[in-house]
């Protein structure tokens, strides 16, 4: 009956007005909190299973949490590599495992017949619960990440967001990247991704979210089957706050590009920061709207310096980087930073203007529901509110939020915040010779 | 157990993806703009992207990338709108947009809330015949295109093998140009010819109107008729057709670039569902792409990469829709301790197993079963159905084939698929390159003399 009501609400509200998705909750009887949101219009679901086992789990080794989470599913119970690859493309489904600093996620895309979505989720569950670990695996998964870290070394942009993340974060966990780097790797025995796998591959430690055409029953099936045969285990405590940073520092590293890429910031927000609207607003005024931002236009519109000019906060569980990039002609590296420099001075000295800030209101707002127009941005979305624990109406009040912050809130959110005489800044490229037009 | 779910899943997928299929209505204005519509009201938000048939491949020598240095200065202004302004008013409505250039069209698309598409068409209508193009502009955007060419292909050493692969690859067809143009042309394009390259395409008989999301057919329709029907024509002559002369014998080629691992890339001529006289040959070929690359229990995940371990990774690809035949490419990187050569024997020798060998009705199951839930599962993008309706009717190919689609795939045989292998895949129609990698010297420079003091946090940040 509940259920029926439900539909029955989604029904009436997208018929009248549009309304954020309801997001019901619960948790399973070993504590593993689990997000659902029904869907209707299409036979399909996508489940995201989350654990806190991301990279900032590292500690020395870096690059074991990502190691473990590449290996999972070349591997378990009974199957091969093979074998578990088969049983999701025969019935079509789409599975993948991804890590990033915070978490360490499996998502699974399937259709909702039940033959199919049974199968889907039966293989997730052994490649979740009874991952082999075998050796061979292990060391092609180890080789394939040392080849990519390499790889990545070819790329002016990689080894400048590397530079720039430890200008950053220092001895923090998040300074190193998630793949871990090259030493560190190359150090990584099959134990020790067995270790990291008992330690943070527990219930208490995951959250599992739920969009698509599934019934309420049907999702808390899902979860229940899904991590009945994890242990218990409890939740791992909070990583380490950020330091504050005590200084700027501006480091060039020689690289054979045309270009030079730069990157300018320092420790910015996290997800459930006071400051946060106003930060994210303000930046959008700045750098984060595309085509019209302060930076673009300053960089590229009037002076044709670059192809892309931005800045962004990334919001994470401690704070993560707020970043201005542009890249440019290494002749006029020096020319592209000033011009970011001053864009970004003023803007934190000055605030933005009424009609600025006007601008970005109806921009958010009026593209609000383009934010979670598909089932995956919307999952995306969910587990979002899920890991970080942010309220359940966070789409709901999302548009308040925003129509609430005035130019005096942003301008002193950003004066904070930015502190100028903290920022870090890294540059990529050829300085020994002005390289030709 | 297995064959009985592959049963259930045959028997039931069709009838799935049927009762989702939502239909596709499209009018023709007088002034020839085809208007495509696809009603979705799962979310109160529309796409609306129109689609110029001009790319690349339309481009003579001297001029290479300038549909894409047009698409740029398409931002720059009408005489109703100073540069700038279009992209602000789209902003202020809530709304998000860009555009793309490739070999076979341009596209321009903006993505709102539903009630806002007016200001789509208003602006698009606009453009499409008013566009002010001014020689300071010019100037700036040309040096942001340079910008974006330094990026995207001079300091990448991949998608520099790409570029180099094609100019080999390709005698004479327009697909042996990069779509962001070569260095020269792009330092030296003047007004005129940009001015010369809007008129002649930019016109609404050749162009498209796709809009998908929540929106009423016939009020889409009435809207267009509203803002673009008045759109005058231009004349549309037909494009030489440059097809590439046949290849005798095989090319190789060699990239040195920094780099730190090598890469190799072969290329196989091949035909596309526009110039094949066969069209069940443009869908075999589809399924060998598949039998090697649809997932990771593909043929070259499983045997190249796992299997055998020669590869860190490996890809196939084949692009059904192009206007003029293009290649079947194969693209791989050696793990450490082998060589390019070992990876091309490797890679040579799995064409050479699906020439003699029939593939298995395990893998002709899952590719079809892959094929039929990607056609659920992209009715969750309204930016994906409307991408399909537009590159199809840019090319030259109905829309309609979007919906058979899966059908074809569903009638394609093992047989089918060892026929075009053997057809198609001959050494003499093969181009092969090789990226290899030259060291890349890097310093770490402190430019703060304080740097080195830092507190703590910093201190192990500096290299």
């Amino acid at each position: 009956m509940t259920i029926r009501l439900v539909g029955l609400l989604l029904l009436l509200c997208s018929s009248i007005s549009f309304a954020a998705a309801k997001i019901d909750n619960w948790q399973t009887p070993q504590g593993s909190r689990v997000f659902y949101v029904r869907t209707e219009g299409l036979p399909m679901a996508d489940i995201a299973i989350i654990f806190d086992a991301g990279s900032a789990r590292d500690g020395q080794q870096f690059g074991v949490a990502a190691l473990t989470a590449g290996v999972l599913d070349t591997g378990a119970s009974k199957w091969s590599a093979d074998d578990i690859a088969q049983r999701f493309e025969s019935v079509g489904a789409l599975f993948g495992i991804s890590t990033s600093a915070d978490m360490a996620t499996l998502t699974l895309r399937t259709l909702a017949d039940k033959v199919l979505f049974d199968k889907s989720l039966e293989t997730v569950q052994t490649i979740l619960t009874q991952p082999r670990f075998n050796e061979a695996d292990f060391k092609r998964e180890k080789n394939r990440t040392l080849a990519g870290l390499k790889q990545q070394q070819e790329l002016p942009a990689a080894v400048a967001g590397i530079a720039f993340s430890k200008a950053l974060y220092g001895t923090h966990p998040y300074a190193h990247q998630d793949a871990g780097d090259i030493k560190t790797v190359t150090a990584l025995k099959v134990a020790d991704l067995r270790n990291f796998y008992k330690n943070y591959y527990v219930a208490a430690n995951a959250t599992v979210v739920i969009v698509g055409d599934l019934s309420k029953e049907q999702a808390e099936q899902t979860a229940i089957t899904l991590l009945k045969d994890l242990p218990t285990g409890k939740k791992p405590e909070a990583i380490a706050d950020v330091a504050a940073l005590t200084k700027s520092s501006q480091q060039h590293i020689e690289f054979p590009s045309s270009q030079t890429h730069v990157l300018v910031g320092l420790t910015g927000t996290y997800r459930k920061d006071p400051d946060y609207f106003n930060l994210y607003v303000g930046n959008h005024i700045l750098g984060g709207s595309g085509l019209v931002s302060k930076l673009f236009d300053e960089v590229r519109e009037k002076r044709g310096l670059a192809y892309s000019a931005s800045s962004g906060f990334a919001p994470m569980l401690k704070q993560g980087p707020f970043t201005v990039s542009l890249q440019t002609r290494n002749d006029q590296t020096q020319q592209a930073l000033e011009v970011l420099n001053k864009t970004l001075s003023d803007y934190v000295n000055q605030g933005p203007s009424e009609a600025e800030l006007s601008a970005a209101k109806k921009n958010i707002i009026g593209g609000f529901a383009t934010r979670f127009d598909t089932n995956k941005k919307l999952a995306n979305y969910v587990g979002m509110i899920a890991f970080y624990e942010m309220p359940l109406d966070y789409l709901d009040t999302f548009q308040q939020k925003v129509e609430e912050l005035t130019v005096a809130s942003i301008t002193d959110a950003f004066k904070r915040r930015v502190n100028l005489n903290l920022l870090q800044t890294v540059t990529v490229g050829k300085t020994a010779e002005k390289s030709a037009k | 157990m297995n064959k009985r779910l592959l049963c259930t899943m045959l028997l039931c997928l069709p009838v799935v993806t049927h009762a989702t299929a939502s239909k596709v209505s499209e009018r023709i204005l007088k002034n020839g703009l085809k208007v495509l519509v696809k009603e979705d009201h799962r979310s109160p938000v529309v796409v609306s992207q129109v689609w110029y048939k001009v790319g690349s491949s339309y481009e003579p020598n001297g001029i290479t990338g300038i549909s894409h240095m047009l698409e740029h200065m398409m931002f720059k202004g009408t005489d109703k709108h100073p540069a700038g302004e279009f992209s602000k008013i789209i902003a202020e409505n809530g709304g998000d947009e860009n555009a793309f250039t490739a070999q076979d069209y341009t596209a321009y698309f903006q993505t709102m809330a539903a009630s806002k598409l007016e200001v789509s068409f208003e602006l698009e209508a606009d453009r499409m015949r008013h566009l002010h193009l001014l020689p300071e502009e010019l100037k700036k955007e040309l040096e942001v295109v340079t910008e974006e060419r330094r990026m995207r292909t001079d300091d990448n050493p991949q998608a520099k093998l790409g570029e180099y692969f094609s100019a080999v690859a390709y005698t004479n067809s327009p697909y042996k140009n990069p779509i962001i143009g070569w260095p020269s042309d792009i330092a030296n394009y003047q007004v005129e010819d940009l001015q010369a390259w809007y008129s002649r395409w930019y016109a609404p008989n050749n162009a498209i109107l796709v809009v998908v999301g929540d929106v009423q057919t016939q009020a889409v329709f009435d809207l267009a008729e509203k803002q673009f029907a008045e759109l005058k024509t231009s004349e549309i002559k037909p494009l030489k057709p440059q097809s590439e002369i046949e290849q005798l014998g095989v090319r190789r080629l060699t990239v040195k670039a920094p780099a730190k691992l090598p890469v190799l890339v072969l290329g196989y001529k091949v035909p596309s569902l526009k110039t094949t006289t066969d069209e069940s040959e443009a869908y075999a070929l589809e399924v060998l792409a598949g039998v090697l690359d649809g997932g990771n229990s593909a043929r070259l995940s499983a045997n190249l990469v796992r299997g055998k371990q020669l590869a860190v990774s490996a890809s196939a690809s084949y692009s059904l829709t192009s206007r003029l035949d293009s290649l079947f490419e194969l693209e791989a990187t050696p793990v450490e301790g082998k060589t390019l050569p070992d990876l091309e024997k490797a890679l040579k020798a799995e064409v050479n197993v699906l020439q003699q060998t029939l593939i298995s009705t395990e893998e002709l199951q899952r590719i079809k079963a892959q094929v039929l839930a990607s056609a659920v599962y992209e009715k969750d993008s309204n930016f994906y159905q409307a991408m399909q309706l537009g590159a199809l009717e840019s090319v030259g190919l109905p829309w309609q084939k979007a919906d058979e689609y899966v059908d074809k795939i569903n009638q394609v045989t093992a047989e089918q698929v060892k026929n075009v292998a053997k057809k198609y895949l001959l050494e003499d129609h093969l181009t092969v390159g090789y990226l290899e990698p030259q060291a890349i010297q890097q310093s770490t420079t402190n430019l703060e003399p304080q740097a080195t003091q830092q507190s703590t946090t910093n201190a192990k940040g500096v290299k």
